[in-house]
C-alpha cells in the first residue's frame, strides 16, 4: 500500500475516533452539570434528610439556583447541617423557607427554597431557621396503617 | 479399586503447563514493553498495524454499534413506555451503550476480527521461518514484527469503542426520535443530565484501553507461540478469539467492580 494513501487512512481513522470521543464528551455527557462561577453559601438544619446527596440541586420555584456543598451531622443538637453553594446572582430573603422535596415519585432528593416576604436577605454564612425535612416513606406508611388501625377500632 | 494417582497426575501436569504459559505470556508482555522505545520511534510500522487493525475493522465496527442502538432503542422504549417514561430512553441508551455495549462489544468484534489476522500472520510467519530469518539477519523478531502489532491493537481499540458507542446512541436516537417520536428535546437533555463526562465516558474508555492491552497482547503472544505447522497456526487463532473473549468479559466484570459502585 502506497504510504501517502496509508497515511491519509490511518489520518482518517484517528480523527473519526476523536470526533467520536468529542460527541461523547460534548453531546452526550455534561462536564459535570453547569459550572457556577461565583457562589455563596448558606447553612441549613433539617430533622431528617432522608436521600439527599452532596451535590444535589438546590432548586427555587424549579430552577437550579445552587448545590448541595456538603452535608455533616450536628452531634449536639442531633439534626443534620446542610451546606448550599447558592449562586451569587440570586438572593433570597432572611424568612426563606428550606424543604427537600423529592422529584418525581422515585427521583433525587433536592432542597426547593420558598422565599419569604422579609426586606433583608440573605447573606454568607446565613443560617436558614425554617426548615421541612424530607418525607419519609416508611413513616407516612406507617402512620397511614396506624390511623386506619383506629378507625376499625373505633367503628367496634 | 480405581487407582486416582493417573488423574491425578494428569490434572497436575495440566496445571504447571498453564502455569508455565502464564509465565511465559508475562516474560513476553515484559519483552513487549522494553522493546517498544525503539519500535516507536519507527511509527510507520505501527502507522501501517493501525490501519490494518483500526480502519480495516471500521465497517463492522460501525455497522454492529448501529444495529446495537437499533435494538436498545427498540426494547428500550417497549420497556420504558410501561412506565410512562419513554423520554428517559436517551439516557438508557446512551448509559448502556457508554459502560457496558460499547467497550465489550467492540472488544470482542475487535478481537474476532482483528486478532485473530494477528495471531494468523505472526503465526504464519513462524511456520514459514521468517521469523527465524530476521533473527539471523540480527533484526529482533519482536522489535520488528510484534511491538508494532500491539501498539497498533491498543491504540486502535479505545477510538473503535468510542465510535461503536457514537453510533449506537445514533441508532438509538433513530429509532426513538425518528421513528416513534419521542420528543428530540428531553431525549438529549435527560441523557445530558445522566451522563458524567468522568464518571461514564471516561470509564468506558478506561475499559476499552485494558481490554485492548488484553486482546493484542493475546493476539501477539498466541501467533508468537504457535505451532509451526498449519494445524498449530489454525488452534492458535482459535484459542486467540477463545481466550480474548473469556478475557475481556472477566476484565469487564472486574472493571465494572472498581468503577460503577454507586454514589455515596
Amino acid at each position: 500500500m502506497n504510504r501517502t494513501t496509508l497515511d491519509l487512512w490511518v489520518g482518517f481513522f484517528v480523527a473519526l475516533g476523536m470526533a467520536a470521543l468529542l460527541f461523547l464528551a460534548l453531546k452526550v455527557g455534561s462536564f459535570s452539570g453547569v459550572q457556577m462561577e461565583q457562589t455563596y453559601q448558606l447553612q441549613a438544619k433539617f430533622d431528617n434528610i432522608g436521600g439527599l446527596k452532596v451535590r444535589g440541586p438546590v432548586k427555587s420555584a424549579g430552577v437550579v439556583v445552587g448545590r448541595v456543598a456538603d452535608i455533616r451531622f450536628d452531634p449536639d443538637t442531633y439534626e443534620a447541617v446542610v451546606l448550599l453553594n447558592i449562586d451569587s446572582r440570586y438572593t433570597f430573603p432572611k424568612d426563606t423557607f428550606a424543604s427537600i422535596y423529592t422529584s418525581g415519585l422515585l427521583g433525587d432528593q433536592y432542597v426547593g427554597l420558598e422565599p419569604g416576604g422579609d426586606e433583608r436577605k440573605l447573606v454568607a454564612g446565613d443560617t436558614i431557621f425554617k426548615t421541612q425535612s424530607a418525607v419519609v416513606l416508611e413513616k407516612l406508611v406507617s402512620q397511614f396503617l396506624f390511623n386506619k388501625a383506629a378507625e376499625s377500632q373505633d367503628q367496634q | 479399586m480405581l487407582d486416582p494417582r493417573p488423574f491425578l497426575r494428569r490434572l497436575g501436569a495440566l496445571v504447571l503447563e498453564k502455569i508455565a504459559r502464564l509465565g511465559h505470556a508475562s516474560r513476553f508482555f515484559v519483552a513487549v514493553l522494553l522493546n517498544s522505545g525503539a519500535t516507536l520511534r519507527r511509527y510507520p510500522l505501527t502507522l501501517r498495524e493501525i490501519w490494518f487493525s483500526g480502519v480495516l475493522s471500521l465497517i463492522i465496527i460501525l455497522v454492529s454499534g448501529l444495529f446495537v442502538g437499533l435494538v436498545l432503542g427498540l426494547q428500550g422504549y417497549e420497556i420504558l413506555q410501561r412506565y410512562g417514561s419513554a423520554e428517559q430512553l436517551g439516557t438508557m441508551v446512551a448509559l448502556s451503550l457508554l459502560r457496558e455495549l460499547g467497550p465489550v462489544v467492540a472488544a470482542l468484534l475487535f478481537a474476532s476480527r482483528a486478532g485473530s489476522a494477528i495471531t494468523a500472520e505472526i503465526g504464519l510467519m513462524k511456520t514459514t521461518e521468517q521469523l527465524k530469518a530476521m533473527d539471523m539477519m540480527a533484526v529482533d523478531p519482536i522489535a520488528r514484527v510484534v511491538v508494532p502489532r500491539f501498539w497498533g491493537g491498543v491504540i486502535t481499540m479505545p477510538l473503535l469503542a468510542a465510535m461503536f458507542s457514537s453510533m449506537g446512541i445514533f441508532g438509538g436516537w433513530f429509532i426513538g426520535v425518528v421513528v416513534i417520536g419521542v420528543d428530540d428535546g428531553s431525549f438529549w437533555s435527560q441523557m445530558q443530565d445522566a451522563v458524567d463526562f468522568r464518571y461514564d465516558v471516561w470509564n468506558g474508555v478506561v475499559k476499552s484501553f485494558v481490554f485492548g492491552v488484553a486482546v493484542a497482547l493475546i493476539a501477539v503472544f498466541e501467533g508468537y507461540d504457535a505451532d509451526p505447522t498449519a494445524e498449530g497456526v489454525s488452534r492458535a487463532i482459535t484459542r486467540t478469539v477463545v481466550t480474548s473473549a473469556l478475557a475481556i468479559l472477566a476484565l469487564d466484570f472486574v472493571l465494572t467492580s472498581f468503577m460503577f459502585r454507586g454514589t455515596s
